[in-house]
């Protein structure tokens, strides 16, 4: 089955995400206004800077058409500032969870570290940049990485799956490989 | 194992800021209205470059005070200017917590001979260029991002221009390159040979490189971003035009969105006067700040 990606193209590690994507199998297609959203199948936002990813979303009259497609079920997958931007209810509102912007610090607090991914028998190695963090989250969401001091970092709500580190700075496709093939195949399979 | 201020976070950060505009701001106040307009991050600074040149003396880093009140008033990263050379600067500001240090022309040089050993850092540097060989020596000393020298607040987009395309054209250069053309390519760049390995595998920089030095209206940042800057400094351009909100807002758009031009010619309407801006010609050769920290 062909499957078309789409990487929100407003502001951020854009070219990062499409080149997983491609890495995956998936045909990329860059995200800039409203007309670009027909006939995709799925959609990653990137990291970045969330305060201006939002803000170009709003200006490109971007935001209500995409929570809309959060809210309809559509499959998005959120790194950093997509996780604050799909967790914010005043944003996408995608994952019942709370976030915590800049969680861990400012950029001299920045880390890498391994981590355990629930039901993965391989650790993922994580990059954390100015990451936020989840405090918590509430059913139907579920987490998938928990820091040993408690802190979610990657969770999942049905179609929406959101990390606070970088998956698009390692050459570890694993976790878009799990979009395309967990959340967004199946939901094509459902439509069809 | 968890480790901070590895080359990967470092570098990475730049890479988080990339189609954003980083905004040169003076004061709290100043800071809100570029958080406001969608800046990716700001450059703290006591006086703007344009200010600066007119104020002529010793240009220092700015009061840490200053520094972290801004760092309180806003969520987006901020950034400081050092003097090329001057490490206890650096490191002062390394400790305030700022999120990327700019070893910066636009301050008065410290050392004409060493500029700071960045890779010694936890927190991320950017630094200047003008040329291929100049942006290798600053990632051979641990920069983590580069940017186009241009000629700041002067407000004339000219030098940045020049500063990209020669980038470019080097890379192009590197990148079409025999294998055993490299040595000979790293000896007539004075550049260390693994980065220019490293440029001829890769086709581009293993760093990114914003476009800084002269960008004062939303078509100078459309310019840049077409000519391959991943990203836009706006030092006076700001805060020295007419209306800074309109135009901080305006320059966004357009780097976000460079080639759509029905749309950077919607935001560029009525904006009011852009900074005066000044002619190359009329600099004399000492009030070059882009010859300083080859």
């Amino acid at each position: 089955m062909h499957v078309i990606i789409g990487v929100l193209a407003l502001q951020g590690a854009v070219s990062e995400h499409l080149n997983m994507v491609t890495a995956c199998g998936a045909t990329p297609r860059p995200i800039k206004n409203p007309t670009d959203l027909k006939d995709l199948d799925g959609l990653i936002i990137p990291g970045g800077e969330s305060t201006t990813i939002r803000k170009l979303l709003v200006r490109e009259q971007l935001l209500d058409p995409l929570k809309g497609l959060v809210q309809n079920g559509f499959p998005v997958f959120g790194t950093c500032a997509g996780l604050v931007l799909l967790a914010q209810p005043e944003s996408l509102a995608g994952l019942n969870g709370t976030v915590v912007r800049n969680g861990f610090g400012r950029q001299r607090e920045s880390f890498e570290t391994e981590l355990t991914v629930a039901g993965w028998s391989k650790l993922f190695h994580g990059i954390f940049i100015r990451a936020p963090y989840l405090s918590e989250v509430r059913e139907p969401a579920k987490a998938l990485v928990t820091l040993a001091d408690g802190r979610i970092v990657a969770a999942q709500q049905d179609h929406v799956l959101v990390t606070s580190f970088h998956p698009e700075l390692t050459s570890d496709t694993r976790f878009h490989q799990y979009f395309i093939d967990q959340i967004v195949t199946p939901s094509l399979t459902q439509a069809s | 194992m968890t480790q901070t201020g590895t080359t990967t976070v470092k570098r990475g950060m730049a890479q988080m800021q990339k189609g954003g505009v980083i905004m040169d701001v003076a004061n709290v106040e100043q800071a809100k209205v570029a958080e406001a307009a969608g800046a990716v991050a700001v450059m703290a600074l006591e006086r703007v470059p344009s200010d600066i040149r007119a104020a002529g003396g010793v240009a220092r880093m700015s009061d840490p005070a200053m520094i972290e009140a801004i760092m309180k008033a806003v969520t987006i990263p901020v950034m400081a200017k050092a003097r090329i050379g001057h490490t206890a600067e650096a490191r002062i500001l390394e400790a305030i917590g700022v999120d990327y240090i700019d070893e910066s022309e636009v301050l008065t040089p410290a050392d004409d001979n060493y500029h700071i050993n960045k890779a010694d850092f936890k927190v991320p540097f950017v630094c200047g260029c003008r040329n291929l060989s100049e942006a290798l020596r600053r990632i051979g000393e641990g920069a983590s991002m580069l940017r186009t020298k241009g000629e700041p607040g002067t407000g004339n987009i000219i030098e940045a221009v020049r500063h990209m395309e020669k980038v470019n054209e080097q890379i192009k250069h590197v990148a079409s390159a025999d294998p055993e053309q490299l040595m000979t390519i790293s000896r007539d760049l004075r550049a260390p040979y693994d980065l220019v390995k490293q440029v001829h595998d890769l086709g581009k920089l293993p760093v990114i490189n914003f476009a800084a030095g002269g960008v004062s209206t939303p078509a100078d940042a459309a310019l840049m971003m077409n000519l391959g800057a991943d990203g836009i400094f706006v030092g006076s351009g700001i805060f020295k035009s007419e209306n800074p909100a309109k135009f901080a807002k305006a320059i966004v758009t357009a780097t976000a969105h460079p080639t759509d031009y029905a749309l950077i010619a919607k935001v560029s309407e009525n904006l009011g006067k852009p900074m005066k801006g000044i002619e190359m010609s009329t600099l004399t050769e000492d009030q070059k700040m882009a010859d300083r920290g080859i």
